[in-house]
Order: C-alpha cells, then sequence, then structure tokens
C-alpha cells in the first residue's frame, strides 16, 4: 500500500508551519519569559526594548482584549503572567519585531522586577505544603485493611519516575494572519485545534466562528503540543488581530524546552501483600505528581494513573490515592502514556522488591498473576476480550524464559566486569478518553465531479500516520484507486468541536466516522446506480476496483462515470458523519465504571548487557508480542511500536530532566538532553503482532498503537537493575528512574546509604 | 572577495559576502529551500544536514554537515546539496524507497537530514557496509522511529547496492546510474572548477575583537544569535587540504585539520588504529567534518576530546604571528576557565607530537550519557611505554574533573618507572583523586565524575594490565 505522507517526507516536499511560503509584510514574534521561579511582579520596563530596531509592538497582559485565561481543565493559567510568575519560563511579554532576530534582540532589552517568594521543585515538598492542583483521587477495590492478615509477606518501599522532554523536532510554532473585519486565521502545529480556536476566541473576546485554525501536520507532537501548543497560537493571533499584520512564532529549541511542560514527575510509595506462591492479595499505592505550576492535564493525567496502578495483574484488593502536586516548574503535560507509565512502573517496582525479598523470579510473580476475562479492574470494569495470557505465553512459545535466565547466568559466572541482565514487561492499556465526552468525532467526506475524494476530519497527523489510516479504510470502502483520495488539514471551519489528537483514539474515532460518512455515500450511490439499472436490490451493486458490478456481473459503470452521472443527476456528492463511543460512562464521585471501549495487551522481554567498569549498558534484545488487532497498515503500526518502545527505553535509560533548587531547567538543550540515537537501538528488536484477536470498537478489528507499547520500555530498566544485582547480589537498591549511566555506575560502586533519592 | 559563488543543487549562485548568517537560515529564508529544517540550532537533530561538495583531485567529495553551524562565507567554490537537489523528477531513489518501505518516516521532519547523511556516504564510498552507513547517520536524530525501522532501511539499502557497487573512481556516475543522484551532478566538478578559488596564503588578525573561525562547530552554538554582527576572520575555509605528516621524530598535524581527517588519517592510524573506531564519539559525522584540531584546541572546553587526547601525547603547539612563530607544551597552554595563553592575533599553525614508539600505548576511554553524539562526563587518555623496566614516559590527562583540559602530572610521576601492580594502581588511583576539582552539572555530579575517573583509569590498566585490576579493590 502506497504511503502518500511518506514519500512526500523523504523527498523533503512535506509542509509544516514554518515552511508555509509567508505573506509581504509578516512579523515575527518572540516571547519574554520570567527567570524567577515564583514571584511578585513589581514592574515591567518595556522602553529599552521598545527603541529597539525593527520592533511593531510589545504585548503584556494588559494588551490582552478579552481574558487572560489558556486554562483548559483548570481556568488557573494565565496567558502573560500579569502579577505573579510561578515558573522560570512562563512568558510575560510578546515582542513582534520586522525579523525573528530582531524580535529576540529586543526581548533581551526587556527588565522586569520581581519580588521572590519561596520555591517548591518537589512534589511532596508541595504536598506537605499543602499544595495541591485539585483534591486528591482514590480507586478502591475489594478492602486492602482486611487482606493485609491474609498475606504471608508484605512489602513497602518507594519508587521514583523522572521527567522526560517530548523532543518533537519540529519546535512549537504557529502563524496568524488577519481575516476580514475582526476575524484571524491561524496555522498552528497543535494536536487540539478546537482547543486552540476557542482559547484565542477566549484572549480575543470574539466569537469562535471568526477564528480559524488549520493543521496540516505536526513534525512530532507525542502529547507536548496537546494543551502546550495553544499560548504560542494564542500570542500570535493577539499580535496579529491587534497590529492587522501577519505574524509567525518559531521557538528556538531552548526556548521550547525552557517554557514547556514535560512528562510528570512522580514519587509513590507502595504497599504489595501476597501469598506464599506468588499470588498477589493487595497492593496500595500513593502517587504524589509533579504537576507543575498550573492544572494543564495533571489530573486526567493523574486519573490515568491510577486506571493503569495494578498493568496487566489481577489483584483483588486495592486502593490507589493520587494527589496532584503543584510546585515552580513549567505545568507538565500530557505525554504519550498519559500518567500509565508512571503507575506501571510502581507496580513492577513492587513485584521486583517482593521478588527480592521473596527469592523468587520476578517474572514467576508477574505471570501468576496475569488478568484474565471476568477480573475487575479497580475502576469497576470487568476485562473482555484479555489477551495478557495469550501474548506472555506466545512470547513464551517463541523464546524459552528458562533458557533466557540459564544463559545470562551462565554468562555472568564467565565474566566478571560484564554483566547481562533480563526482565519481562507485560502491559495492558484502556483505550478512550476517560473523560467520556471527548470520545467523539467527525467527517466530511466530499467526492468532486472527476471522481477524487477529499476527506477531512478532526484527526491531527503528526507522524503517527493516522492520514493514511483513514485514507486506506475509505480506498477500502469505495474500491477505488489510493491516488483518488486525499486527506485534507485538519481544519475548524470543515470539521469543528473537534477533541484533540490524543488517547491514542484518533484512528479509532476519526476512522469510524469516516468509515460512516463513506459507507452513506456509497449507499447513495449504489442506490443510484441501482435505479439507472433497474436493479431492485442496491446491496447487489458492488464496486470492485473502480468497476461496477451488478449481481456479480461487470456493468459498463466505472468510478468515474457513476461520479459524473450522479453529480447530473443532482445526487449529493457530500457527506457528513458523527461518531461517539458507545457504552462507556465512568462516574468520578465513585471511581467506578466503563471508561475504556477496549484494552490493548503485550509482552516484552528485554535482556541488557551492563559494563560494570565503565556504568554504561547495551541492549541485547527485545521480543515482544503485541496485541495490534488487525492491523489497518502494518507497516506504519510496527514503526509506532518500535518507535514507542524506544522512546519508552528512553525514559527509562539515558532521558533525564533536571531542574536546580532554584526551578531552572539545567538539562535544557539537545547537547544535555540525549535521546537515544541509532547507535542506541537494540541490537535485535522483533515484534510480533498477536494474530488471533477481535476488536469492534475500532475500524475493521483495528486497535489503537500510538501509546501502549511505550510502556513496554519500563522493562529496560528492571533488567538493568538485574545485571546490577549480578555485580552486587548481596545489595537492595532503591528504584529509583531513570537508570542512567550515572545512576547504574553509582549503584555498582557507591555504598547504598549514599546514594541520594536523587542523584543530583 | 566580495561575491560568494557556489553552487546550489543545480543552480550557481552569487551571494554578496557579507552575509554573516548561516548556511541554514539562508537556504530557508532566501532560496525557500525548506525541505532542510532546523531542529535544535546546535548540530544536535541533524534536521538541517546538507552536503557540501569540495574538488578534491579529479572529483568532487561530499561531506555532510549541519547548515545551522555553517558560516554562510564558507560556501564560496562548493556544491550545496539539500534534499531538494536529489530528488528524481517523479520516482524516488533507492534511499528514500527503502525509507517509505521500512517505515522510516513518522512526522517526516528529521527525514531529510537522514537522506542526505547516507547519500554523503553513498557518493563518497565505493565499497558499503552496514555498520558504515549506521555511521553516516551519527549525527541525525528521529524521535518518532525510534530508529530501528531506519537501520532496517539502511540494511536494505546496502544489501541492493552492496554486490554491484562502483569500481574505484567512479562513485558519482555510479550513484547517477543508480538514481542515488540526479544527472546534474556529473556536471558538477567543471563548474566547481570555473569558480575562483585562491586559498588563503597569510592570515593576519587585525583587531583584538575578531573572533576566528575555525570549523565554529561550538561557537555557532555557543553565540547562535550575535555571530552574524561579530567581525569574524573564517581561517578554515579557505585552506588547502594540508594532510598529517611525519618526520623521523615528529608527528605533525596542520592547526585547521579536521577532526575527521584526523581520524582517517593514514599516519594516526599506522599508530594508533584503533583511534578510527574509538574517535567516532568525538560528535558526528556532520561535526567532524567541520570541527577542527586548533578549534578544539583553543575553544579550551574542559572536556575537548581531542585535547585531551593530544594533551596525554604531550604535543606542542606552533602558534604564528604575523611571521614570528613560537612553540608552547598544550600541557601549559591552559591558564584558568577557558583562559589560554595566545595573543589575539596568534593562530595555532600546527600540533606536533612526538613519533610513538614500538613500545607505546595509549588507551583512551570516554563515557557519556549517550556513547555518541554526547560530550563527555569525562573523558581520559593515557599514553606510556611498557617496557621490562616498568612504564616509561607516562602520561595521563582527564577532561570534566577541572576548569581545564587536565594533565594528571603527579598521577603520571608517580607512575613513571613503576612496575603495575594492584598496589601501584590503587596508589595512582589515590593520588588522581587529589589533582582533580570537579564540579556537578548537567553531565554529572561531582562526586560521579570522581568515581568515574577513577574507573576509567582502571579501564586504561584492564586493556594492559589485566591482572592488576580487582573488583575488591574498586568496591
Amino acid at each position: 500500500m502506497k504511503n502518500f505522507d511518506s514519500e512526500k517526507h523523504v523527498r523533503g516536499e512535506s509542509q509544516f508551519v514554518d515552511d508555509l511560503p509567508v505573506p509581504e509584510g509578516t512579523l515575527y514574534a518572540h516571547v519574554f519569559y520570567s527567570r524567577v521561579a515564583h514571584g511578585r511582579i513589581v514592574s515591567i520596563d518595556l522602553s529599552a526594548a521598545n527603541a529597539m530596531h525593527g520592533v511593531a509592538a510589545i504585548f503584556t497582559a494588559k494588551d490582552i482584549p478579552g481574558e487572560n485565561q489558556i486554562g483548559g481543565i483548570v481556568q488557573d493559567e494565565p496567558l502573560l503572567a500579569e502579577h505573579h510568575v510561578h515558573f522560570i519560563g512562563q512568558p510575560i511579554a510578546v515582542v513582534v519585531a520586522d525579523t525573528a532576530l530582531n524580535a529576540r534582540s529586543a526581548a533581551a532589552q526587556i527588565t522586569v522586577e520581581i519580588e521572590k517568594l519561596p520555591v517548591i521543585t518537589d512534589p511532596r515538598d508541595a504536598f506537605l505544603n499543602n499544595e495541591l492542583l485539585v483534591p486528591p483521587i482514590t480507586f478502591e477495590l475489594g478492602n486492602t485493611n482486611a487482606a493485609w492478615t491474609q498475606c504471608d509477606v508484605v512489602i513497602e518501599g518507594i519508587a521514583e519516575t523522572g521527567g522526560q522532554e517530548h523532543l518533537y523536532l519540529e519546535t512549537q510554532g504557529a502563524f496568524a494572519v488577519p481575516a476580514e473585519g475582526d476575524a484571524v486565521k491561524v496555522v498552528s502545529s497543535t494536536q487540539s485545534p478546537t482547543a486552540v480556536q476557542r482559547t484565542i476566541a477566549q484572549v480575543l473576546n470574539i466569537p469562535m466562528h471568526k477564528v480559524e485554525v488549520d493543521v496540516l501536520r505536526l513534525g512530532g507532537g507525542f502529547g507536548g503540543k496537546e494543551d502546550q501548543a495553544t499560548p504560542w497560537a494564542a500570542m500570535c493571533a493577539l499580535a496579529s488581530s491587534s497590529l492587522r499584520r501577519p505574524v509567525k512564532m518559531i521557538l528556538h529549541r531552548q526556548d521550547d524546552m525552557r517554557m514547556t511542560g514535560k512528562r510528570h514527575p512522580y514519587s509513590s510509595d507502595f504497599k504489595i501483600g501476597l501469598k506464599k506462591d506468588g499470588t498477589v492479595l493487595a497492593y496500595e499505592a500513593a502517587f504524589y505528581q509533579n504537576g507543575g505550576a498550573a492544572a494543564d492535564l495533571s489530573p486526567a493525567v493523574l486519573q490515568r494513573t491510577m486506571f493503569h496502578c495494578t498493568n496487566s495483574y489481577f489483584i483483588p484488593n486495592v486502593k490507589a490515592v493520587g494527589y496532584s502536586c503543584r510546585t515552580n516548574l513549567p505545568p507538565n503535560t500530557a505525554f504519550r502514556g498519559f500518567g500509565g507509565p508512571q503507575g506501571k512502573f510502581v507496580i513492577e517496582a513492587a513485584i521486583f522488591k517482593a521478588a527480592e525479598v521473596m527469592k523468587m523470579d520476578p517474572f514467576f510473580i508477574q505471570k501468576k498473576n496475569l488478568l484474565k476475562n471476568g477480573d475487575e479492574f479497580p475502576y469497576g470494569q470487568i476485562a473482555e476480550r484479555c489477551q495478557a495470557v495469550p501474548c506472555w505465553n506466545l512470547l513464551e512459545q517463541k523464546i524459552s524464559i528458562d533458557d533466557v535466565k540459564r544463559r545470562t547466568a551462565d554468562f555472568n559466572s564467565a565474566n566478571e566486569w560484564k554483566k547481562k541482565g533480563f526482565a519481562l514487561m507485560p502491559i495492558c492499556f484502556g483505550i478512550s478518553f476517560t473523560n467520556t465526552m471527548m470520545n467523539q468525532a467527525s467527517a466530511l467526506v466530499h467526492i468532486y465531479t472527476d471522481g477524487s475524494v477529499g476527506i477531512s476530519t478532526a484527526a491531527v497527523e503528526m507522524g503517527q500516520g493516522v492520514n493514511m489510516k483513514i485514507h486506506g479504510i475509505a480506498q477500502r470502502i469505495f474500491s477505488i484507486n489510493a491516488e483518488r483520495i486525499k486527506l485534507e488539514s485538519t481544519n475548524t471551519t470543515r470539521v469543528a468541536n473537534t477533541s484533540p489528537t490524543a488517547a491514542s483514539t484518533g484512528a479509532d474515532l476519526n476512522g469510524k466516522a469516516v468509515q460512516l460518512a463513506c459507507s452513506v455515500l456509497l449507499d447513495r450511490l449504489k442506490q443510484f446506480v441501482s435505479e439507472q439499472l433497474q436493479q431492485p436490490d442496491s446491496a447487489k451493486i458492488v464496486i470492485r476496483d473502480e468497476k461496477l458490478f451488478n449481481d456479480g456481473k461487470e456493468t459498463e459503470w466505472t468510478w468515474p462515470r457513476l461520479i459524473l452521472a450522479a453529480n447530473g443527476a443532482r445526487i449529493s456528492l457530500t457527506a457528513q458523519h458523527f461518531y461517539s463511543t458507545p457504552n462507556i460512562h465512568f462516574d468520578r464521585e465513585t471511581s467506578k465504571g466503563q471508561p475504556f471501549a477496549y484494552h490493548v495487551f503485550g509482552t516484552a522481554l528485554f535482556q541488557v548487557t551492563l559494563d560494570c567498569l565503565r556504568g554504561t549498558y547495551g541492549i541485547d534484545a527485545v521480543n515482544v508480542v503485541h496485541d495490534a488487532g488487525k492491523s489497518l497498515q502494518p507497516v506504519i503500526d510496527r514503526s509506532q511500536a518500535e518507535g514507542a518502545i524506544m522512546q519508552g527505553i528512553g525514559w527509562m535509560t539515558m532521558e533525564e530532566i533536571i531542574y536546580n533548587n532554584e526551578g531552572r531547567l539545567i538539562t535544557d538543550a539537545l547537547s544535555t538532553y540525549k535521546v537515544p540515537d541509532i547507535h542506541f537501538t537494540p541490537a535485535e528488536m522483533n515484534v510480533h503482532f498477536l494474530d488471533s484477536s477481535e476488536n469492534p470498537f475500532a475500524p475493521f478489528n483495528s486497535k489503537a498503537i500510538g501509546e501502549p507499547p511505550f510502556m513496554y520500555g519500563i522493562g529496560v530498566y528492571f533488567a538493568l537493575m538485574n545485571a546490577v544485582k549480578a555485580f552486587r547480589p548481596d545489595v537492595t537498591f532503591p528504584v529509583i528512574a531513570p537508570m542512567t549511566p550515572e545512576r547504574a555506575l553509582c549503584l555498582l560502586y557507591k555504598e547504598v546509604g549514599t546514594l541520594a533519592p536523587s542523584l543530583q | 572577495m566580495n561575491i560568494l559563488e557556489c553552487i546550489i543543487n543545480n543552480a550557481s549562485v552569487k551571494i554578496p559576502a557579507n552575509h554573516g548568517i548561516v548556511l541554514l537560515d539562508f537556504l530557508r529564508q532566501h532560496e525557500h529551500l525548506t525541505g532542510t529544517k532546523e531542529g535544535c540550532r546546535e548540530g544536535d537533530c541533524g534536521a538541517c544536514t546538507v552536503l557540501v561538495g569540495e574538488l578534491q583531485g579529479d572529483g568532487v567529495y561530499y561531506r555532510s554537515v549541519n547548515s545551522c553551524l555553517m558560516p554562510l562565507s564558507d560556501v564560496h567554490g562548493k556544491h550545496i546539496v539539500t534534499i531538494e537537489g536529489i530528488n528524481q523528477p517523479k520516482e524516488l531513489n533507492p534511499i528514500q524507497q527503502a525509507f517509505v518501505n521500512d517505515g522510516g518516516t513518522q512526522c517526516g521532519f528529521c527525514t531529510p537530514g537522514f537522506i542526505l547523511s547516507l547519500t554523503g556516504y553513498f557518493v563518497n564510498n565505493g565499497k558499503f557496509e552496514p555498520a558504515d552507513a549506521l555511521q553516516a547517520v551519527d549525527g541525525n536524530i528521529c524521535r518518532c522511529t525510534g530508529h530501528t525501522p531506519i537501520k532496517k532501511a539502511i540494511h536494505h539499502i546496502v544489501d541492493s547496492l552492496k554486490n554491484n557497487s562502483a569500481a574505484d573512481g567512479t562513485f558519482l556516475s555510479y550513484c547517477v546510474e543508480q538514481k542515488i543522484l540526479p544527472d546534474y551532478f556529473l556536471a558538477i566538478p567543471a563548474r566547481l572548477r570555473s569558480i575562483n578559488t585562491a586559498p588563503l596564503t597569510d592570515v593576519h588578525i587585525e583587531e583584538e575583537h575578531t573572533i576566528v573561525v575555525s570549523g565554529g562547530t561550538d561557537l555557532y552554538v555557543q553565540k547562535a544569535f550575535t555571530m552574524h554582527a561579530e567581525k569574524i576572520k573564517n581561517i578554515a575555509s579557505w585552506r588547502k587540504s594540508i594532510p598529517i605528516t611525519e618526520d623521523e621524530n615528529t608527528i605533525h598535524i596542520p592547526g585547521t585539520t579536521t577532526v575527521e581527517e584526523f581520524r582517517l588519517s593514514p599516519v594516526v592510524a599506522k599508530y594508533f588504529p584503533e583511534l578510527k573506531r574509538q574517535f567516532e564519539c568525538f560528535g558526528s559525522t556532520p561535526i567532524r567534518h567541520r570541527a577542527t584540531v586548533a578549534g578544539n584546541i583553543v575553544n579550551a572546553s574542559p572536556i575537548g576530546d581531542m585535547t585531551c587526547l593530544l594533551m596525554a601525547l604531550n604535543a606542542v603547539l606552533t602558534l604564528r604571528d604575523a611571521g614570528s612563530s613560537r612553540k608552547i607544551p598544550l600541557r601549559q597552554f591552559y591558564k584558568g576557565y577557558k583562559l589560554i595563553d595566545k595573543k589575539y592575533s596568534e593562530l595555532i599553525e600546527s600540533v606536533s607530537f612526538s613519533r610513538p614508539k614500538s613500545v607505546t600505548r595509549l588507551s583512551y576511554e570516554k563515557v557519556s550519557r549517550r556513547q555518541f553524539l554526547d560530550i563527555a562526563s569525562v573523558n581520559t587518555t593515557m599514553v606510556f611505554e611498557q617496557t621490562e623496566k616498568g612504564m616509561l614516559q607516562c602520561g595521563i590527562s582527564a577532561g570534566g574533573v577541572a576548569p581545564v583540559p587536565l594533565f594528571l602530572a603527579k598521577t603520571s610521576e608517580y607512575l613513571n618507572g613503576k612496575m603495575v601492580n594492584g598496589d601501584t594502581l590503587k596508589e595512582s588511583l589515590r593520588i588522581a583523586q587529589t589533582e582533580i576539582s570537579p564540579i556537578s552539572d548537567a553531565r554529572g555530579s561531582a562526586e560521579y565524575k570522581r568515581l568515574l575517573l577513577r574507573q576509567l583509569i582502571a579501564a586504561h590498566f584492564m586493556k594492559y594490565f589485566p591482572g592488576a585490576v580487582r573488583k575488591g579493590s574498586l568496591i
């Protein structure tokens, strides 16, 4: 199957925001942001900046005609700081000039006097100071208090995970052009065109119909452009509508890294109780989420942590409490997995620690407690079409874990300075926005008189291949040449009230809407032809490879003739359709319901080698059995899975976000924040798609792929931990991710008592 | 010279020479060649990779470079190739097709850079090996695919080209034949020859505030937004390629030698064959194509990889100043953080070190958060003569553990004349700890750097005296 997007990419012909030709007179905007993490703004002096060459205007909070507010879930975040600043990188002013460089130079002349206030960067400190973004969330199943006494072993501990920079290769950016009257057209690199539209309308105090947002494609998003693409678009719109000039803003990488939020770091307490045979009877966890200075999507992210706090296991007694803690860091935000990875890491840490105490292999406990059909999740949903065990078993059929165990032990006894480790990582990830109302999508399908097809949806293409998946769905329904179909940009005037392209649901929701819209058109066309051919049953008309068949017999009719004739007969060649996921609901008061349309399952095996002299390591092999449903586009799904796994590995290994005590980001450039490169890829990576999977909740039995495989990456952490233990078998270690070469070397050599929770 | 002349893809271009901007901005803003992307503006992502072709003998040698770090003033007499310049009119070339087939592109932002890096590899090599082709994209980062699909694509391209690859000397026509390059490339050598490129013979730095650019791969990172306004003297751009040479006693490295030229030098390989692989962890291929030996030394980064190596080799710098010259040992060149013993008007003409003997041993160690395209947390080099009387002429350098590239004088002195065993190793590790003063930063905490240096010195010994390194003495 031809991939039209890929073909443009490899020729460098794909257009991103910064690639569009700009109209004459375009101005460039640069953000001036706070250098203080918490304080009261005493004064802002713009005079020197205003006098700089090329400056057209400088905007501050007082220049906003509407509401100075960009908060999505909670209205707690100004577009531009007015009285207080709450994190380093918080925008204070927007400088607009004739060139981007002049805008930057002028911004350097702005002076702000800020009276400093105490800074909190640690979520547990925030919790102790009662700095919570929203009230705590509790999930409960069974009765843990009653269960502890039935357990043979009860273990408590702490597990920590770090932040993660999205590092979409295309930085945040937007471009606004004034339209007639007080309207504005904005091209934005956003996953949420409607959120951008709504926010701009609110900031400019104009109705939403006067704001057109257009998104062609994103150079990567990963959640980082779900909520946090909005401010830049709003700033461009503000400047553009005020100056009546086109205004563009493309963030420099370092500014992007400093101003935007990341994956939430978590510090968590766990308590796990097991029977002697490895059955987990009870589990408690308290999650302290580092939310940053404003709510952003933190409450929803925390909720998903709770949903996935038992990963792929059935545990009859669970109590989980989540605290979304307000700190003086940039508001942390959506990132592939959306809190799920943080929740899964803690249960895996608990199992790892339990296995250590019980002198069992962790994979024995993992396997013993895998979810089965009919098991209840802590949020009340019952596991259906559960593939946890089939995935695990198929992986074991492909690779004998006993063999791996034996070979690892042999290697380790033969090598003093190199140690191998392995770990398994099952996953279970719920698909649907956990905010039920967001599970809706629309599609608009035009057939033009030459037979070509244009499709608009709410989905934003950001590399995940949603356009080609939808393309394939339409092609499958119409049975026409692929070249006839084109996916249009995502535009709020064509498809309104869109949910963000997020939660792995892009192809599911929009694909279903397209499937319905195309089917309506097809039925209409068949009805028309059946009348022409005097066939009373329109179901007997079939289009196959552009040819029309009547009751199995080829006719003189082809797709182009059909379309032209239908247009001539005044048949509408346009259809719009809406889709909303059926049967899902969730009660936030009781934390019970059926929030997910379905779950995605899988199991991964990680094998690593650790250089115990240097603390460096490599990944020998990653073997995965993944439940991808019936893949719409196997090349895309495989690339998605492999990319997600690597991103998960990065989060667990070299990717480390470091803020100092003043709240300043230390790892604010690609020279200090490292992501996996081609040399760090596993020597061997085999992703096998489970083939016996059914799923009525996505087009043609497919399954969402975007996020779930990310969480396999957690396995690499425990594989490395096992390699460390092979070098120092007598020691138990704190469970703190990421396992950077620094952490690994310190675990290998330092006294455990001297291992600070954070090495920085 | 007031006008820069070059060829951009298939177009001959003349540019007023006072453009102080980098090539990336010129390509995107003036030529609207938007296939070249800006991802980081510090040479760390490769989205802006282009090929720079230079006449070399009868042909043109193409190097991948980060256009975000290349001053526009460097384009004179060169062929600049962007993704638009390698596209075939209708079909995909074999590299592009493999990326599509294997899912090697998702969002597409990094893709042109990968394709160009690989093109550079195929154009310059007659024999193709997967490991080398992978090395060619060491300066490119893809956040979507995690590189596994790209790795598959590269294997497929190499497999398909490997068995009928070009006989030597005809790479260009072979690549045109294979549709890796469009056929206008065949006329490029003649077109480049028609541009006047007189080499710069004598450079004088007359003003104290002149910024001397010799590669600029760090300068353009540190001063990304001000370089356009500075008075710069670009000394590497007009150089003639002078090879690294040796005489009876000495190895001579011209200051403008690029790190990649150093890495691939037959003279270096003759004495230290392992450096070719080890120096793959110096920056990336496109960075090494631009960064120079003198640039690395003058930059005075406490973690410079080249500096670390040359310091252990006890290299001597020849500084030239308007006709006069002087020599200074590299070990005495650094006076404090980013402070060097050099007048503004002096240039490093060459670097030399004693010709290694048959008993000379070298060990180079570097650990960074990521093995490739990363700056060291700690690096260290040990050079010594392995004799029956023990270690002689021992020199150990260490980077990342002091404000300057550090020569571990006391440790080296202690080891001189010593037979190596567990005790001497232990004592040398102890002494080394007294010579260093690391600080905590993004590359690691001070205590980590102390520990890491100890481990890496142990790693030096492990290579030549494996019996001396005991687990018990390190834990």
